[in-house]
């Protein structure tokens, strides 16, 4: 079934049936592994006669590896190899990349590239002799370390054509603006910072590599390792049934896996490679900083008439990836006049990639903060003023929207949150040391269907049995597979197991995009249905009159038990969707809205979230439960990246300053208040058969914007700098002392 | 040799005295439920119970750890039935799991000294770092752990599994049941 989606499914099968497991808010069976200690992540198997590798990062920002003094750790106890091979990554692939990225480790393209391997008995061992090591290099002037300079150097940079838009005449349209904003604003660096650092095992049986790694996309590695070392994806397999966390920073295969591979089929030895922290955050991918020049042009009631919103983003020079900053300006308001524009600065930085919600994450957050200027401006409330420009088409290529509850989500958000109780004038509300004040942002983040394949088998016993690699990241894909092959052949979820992040199994969409779940499920859909047409030909029942629950199946006045009807032989069927022409015909996005109150204090500029409410609608809900902790876990991220996250530089030398988690400030406990998460109701059919979107991302898309406009109306101080600390606002504070 | 009592058994450990807890407990125990997320006392991945305290095991050598009670993820209870075990499945505190041996230590200290902790409470005692954004439902799942503690409540999100203790840990690749070393 499926294959391509070419057309709405407007049938809402999921409607139809009676399990009442979708979109229930069951628990994620992996749960209870998870608060034992036993759910195995990357580097915890026992693999007999083991041994460790640590990596040796290049000090320079540019240059090459002169000589390696392998006598230097010569009689250093345990010490098995140096490995500084050809094959060895010089950085990460980027996601769906499926091919090798840039390797060769003689080159150094940024500070904190790994150069060597060391491997050694124990991982003391191989530690004490990376840091022992002795290395020569040959510095070169890197092409460029700062990312925006002051002075008179201009950045080196490319446009990326693909998502550039100039229509109309955007400078006329300021000029005939009854109210406009030409404002810019900043974003800084940032760290996915996943709880588990990058680790991977490497393993060797003749000229078979069984790896198990932090992987989120396994179909990918399995041909990016394979192009790698130079051997046929036949013989590699990934496993990854559990992973710490990726946000992005584990979509394409990385230095460990390639270095523990090329070593242990060197020595002979399964190999483990663990990142330490640091080496995390100078080696892995990190978001662009950004300067977006944002232009808004509006007619006296607030209409837009024009949008202007062109970014400067960063990666190495011959990287191609480029923060999709613009991604949902394209779509989200009207406005017949725009100019929308990516640069890419080249610099010798850590090289940048996807990390949660690339585009959006920063995107948004500036555009909702431009877009509360021009409230502001109009005098008009800054909900209304999003209501007023949302358009009927997409204001460029005219294609129709597929389900929206942008305004929805807008006016639910308000009436919850109690947006009514906001005053418009900043500094209107004081308690004791703190300026009080609301502010609140749209959330859009566009929808994407990945190829997918998923297996399903439904055994003599009446059990079912869910397969594909797809990966369980922590977003809930093990509950949620599971549940609607559950649904669909009426087996109730204790019967119902679920294999994942093996790259044997068929190739699901892996973790990234929000894709997932609406890609990997609507293969398991399809091979549940494929399922159910066999039984209802079984029972003797047209397939639309079969009703299936608890194991049970009814239809044309028959009845029988799923496991008679299975018989001795086990029912199994490989589903597969591919997006197709829905894809082109529609511009899909899931969106929503923030509202948050903040406090900043009077004297020191300190802000903090007292509360914040999120309304979302990315069509139908799969599970209450792990979609809003999707959403909450966004909107914590929304205060890291309002209120801490920066990654800094060093703009003499090129190092990151900041590698660890005590000064790269993700958002403790004690940063997060309650956060209200309001799930709306909403069928996409044009999205996927299962009339879902992407919920993984939606949370962060723009909350950091609804955070900046809640300072603004608390204090009166417009930061156009994220994140917004307290120096960006302790001098532009008014006198805590006046009135 | 540094020995102490890990998960209720006398352990000696046969490693320099320097090392730190957290890969003694990991590399010659096999108890990877306590995770490395920093190794700087950062992240509290490592959390584990040293004389009922939440200490961060990457902080503390083996010397210092000499002669104390030691009780890992591992062994906070043989069959899953901890009042913070149940809670944080029944409340969903759980997304990618990679803190959450850590949470789970912080938290069953925290109830073991105060079954009724406020919200602020919580946030003191559990200053663990969850990437994925967990913090809102760990308040919900602490207070309804004190709940269970307090017998005011009973959950069975997770309930123990039907079966022997052995057959269960050796199904599970960081346990060895208890007799598996005088085999």
């Amino acid at each position: 079934m499926f294959g391509m989606y070419n057309k709405p499914d407007t049938d809402n099968f999921l409607d139809t049936t009676a399990q009442g497991l979708i979109g229930a808010p069951l628990d994620r069976p992996e749960g209870k592994l998870k608060v034992t200690g036993t759910a195995c992540y990357a580097a915890e198997y026992v693999l007999p006669d083991c041994v460790e590798g640590a990596f040796v990062l290049a000090p320079i920002s540019a240059g090459t590896v002169k000589w390696i003094d392998r006598a230097s750790i010569a009689g250093m106890p345990g010490v098995l190899g140096v490995f500084a091979d050809d094959a060895m990554l010089r950085r990460a692939a980027q996601g769906t990349a499926g091919k090798a990225p840039a390797q060769g480790v003689q080159t150094v393209d940024y500070f904190g590239q790994p150069v060597a391997l060391v491997v050694a008995e124990t991982f003391e061992q191989a530690v004490a002799a990376a840091n022992a090591l002795q290395i020569e290099y040959a510095a070169t002037d890197p092409v460029q370390l700062d990312f925006d300079p002051e002075a008179e150097t201009t950045p080196v940079v490319d446009a990326r054509e693909d998502s550039a838009v100039d229509q109309g005449d955007l400078d006329q349209a300021m000029r005939d603006a009854i109210h406009s904003v030409d404002v810019t604003y900043r974003t800084e660096a940032h760290a996915a910072a996943a709880m588990e650092p990058h680790a991977a095992m490497a393993e060797w049986n003749d000229d078979h590599l069984t790896l198990r790694g932090s992987y989120q996309m396994i179909g990918h590695n399995v041909a990016e390792l394979a192009d790698s070392l130079g051997i046929s994806e036949k013989n590699v397999r990934i496993l990854a049934p559990y992973v710490g966390g990726g946000f992005g920073s584990k979509l394409g295969i990385s230095y460990e896996a390639v270095a523990a591979a090329i070593a242990a089929r060197e020595l002979a030895r399964p190999v483990r490679v663990v990142l330490s922290r640091q080496q995390v955050f100078r080696a892995v991918m990190r978001r662009s900083e950004t300067r977006q020049h944002i232009r808004l042009a509006a007619d006296a009631e607030g209409r837009l008439t024009g949008i202007g919103h062109e970014a400067l983003t960063s990666n190495l020079p011959d990287e191609d990836f480029a923060e999709p900053v613009t991604q949902a300006t394209d779509f989200l308001y009207r406005g017949e006049h725009r100019r929308l524009a990516v640069k890419r600065a080249k610099i010798a930085r850590t090289p940048a990639g996807s990390v949660r919600a690339p585009g959006e994450a920063v995107g948004m957050q500036a555009l909702e903060a431009a877009m509360d200027e021009l409230a502001e401006r109009v005098g008009l409330d800054p909900v209304e003023l999003r209501l007023r420009n949302i358009p009927e088409r997409h204001p460029s290529s005219g294609t129709p929207y597929s389900s929206r509850m942008l305004a929805q989500a807008l006016e639910e958000g308000a009436r919850s949150f109690g947006w009514d109780r906001r005053k418009p004038q900043p500094c209107a509300r004081r308690e004791g040391d703190w300026w009080i004040g609301m502010g609140m942002a749209s959330a859009a983040r566009v929808n994407m269907m990945m190829p997918a394949k998923a297996r399903v088998t439904l055994t003599p016993q009446g059990g079912l049995v869910v397969e594909s690699d797809q990966t369980d990241i922590g977003t809930g894909s093990y509950a949620i597979l599971g549940q609607i092959a559950g649904e669909t052949l009426g087996i109730p979820i204790d019967h119902v197991s679920v294999r994942l992040g093996d790259s044997a199994l068929p190739t699901g969409a892996g973790s990234g995009g929000s894709f997932g779940a609406i890609s990997t499920g609507s293969a398991v859909l399809s091979a549940s249905r494929a399922i159910r047409k066999t039984l209802a030909s079984r029972l003797g029942c047209r397939t639309d009159e079969l009703v299936l629950r608890d194991g049970h199946a009814a239809g044309g006045n028959r009845s029988a038990s799923i496991a008679d009807l299975v018989g001795e032989e086990a029912l199994v069927e490989t589903g597969r969707i591919k997006p197709g022409k829905t894809a082109m015909q529609y511009t899909q996005a899931s969106y929503g809205a923030f509202f948050a109150e903040v406090a900043v204090n009077v004297w020191t500029g300190e802000t903090r979230v007292r509360r914040m409410t999120g309304a979302f609608g990315f069509g139908r809900v799969l599970n209450a439960k792990t979609a809003r902790s999707q959403c909450l876990g966004g909107m914590v991220w929304c205060i890291g990246s309002a209120l801490t996250e920066e990654l800094a530089f060093d703009r003499r030398d090129g190092h990151l300053a900041n590698p660890d988690l005590a000064e790269y400030h993700v958002p403790v406990h004690r940063d997060v208040p309650d956060l209200d998460v309001i799930l709306l109701e909403e069928r996409d059919p044009a999205a996927s058969p299962l009339q879902a979107k992407g919920v993984g991302e939606l949370g962060i898309c723009g909350g950091a914007g609804a955070i900046c406009n809640a300072i603004y109306n608390a204090c009166g101080v417009r930061v156009r700098s994220f994140p917004m600390t307290l120096d960006k606002i302790i001098e532009h504070l008014p006198d805590p002392l006046a009135n | 040799m540094p020995s102490m009592t890990v998960n209720e058994r006398p352990i000696r450990f046969d490693m320099d005295p320097e090392t730190p807890l957290l890969w003694a407990l990991r590399d010659a125990a096999n108890l990877t439920g306590t995770k490395y997320g920093c190794g700087n006392g950062d992240c509290g991945a490592c959390m584990v119970l040293v004389d009922g305290e939440a200490l961060r095991s990457c902080l503390i050598t083996i010397a210092e750890a000499e002669g104390r009670q030691i009780t890992t993820i591992e062994g906070l209870s043989r069959d899953r039935s901890h009042p913070v075990q149940q809670a944080m499945v029944a409340e969903q505190a759980i997304q990618c799991g990679f803190c959450t041996p850590g949470i789970v230590i912080a938290a069953a200290a925290l109830i073991a000294r105060n079954a009724d902790p406020s919200d602020a409470d919580i946030k003191q005692a559990i200053p663990n770092l969850c990437r994925c954004g967990v913090y809102p439902r760990l308040i919900a799942a602490v207070k309804r752990a004190g709940r269970v503690a307090r017998r005011v409540e009973r959950i069975s999100a997770a309930p123990a599994p039907g079966i022997d203790a052995r057959d269960a840990a050796a199904s599970v690749p960081a346990m060895r049941p208890a007799d598996e070393d005088s085999r």
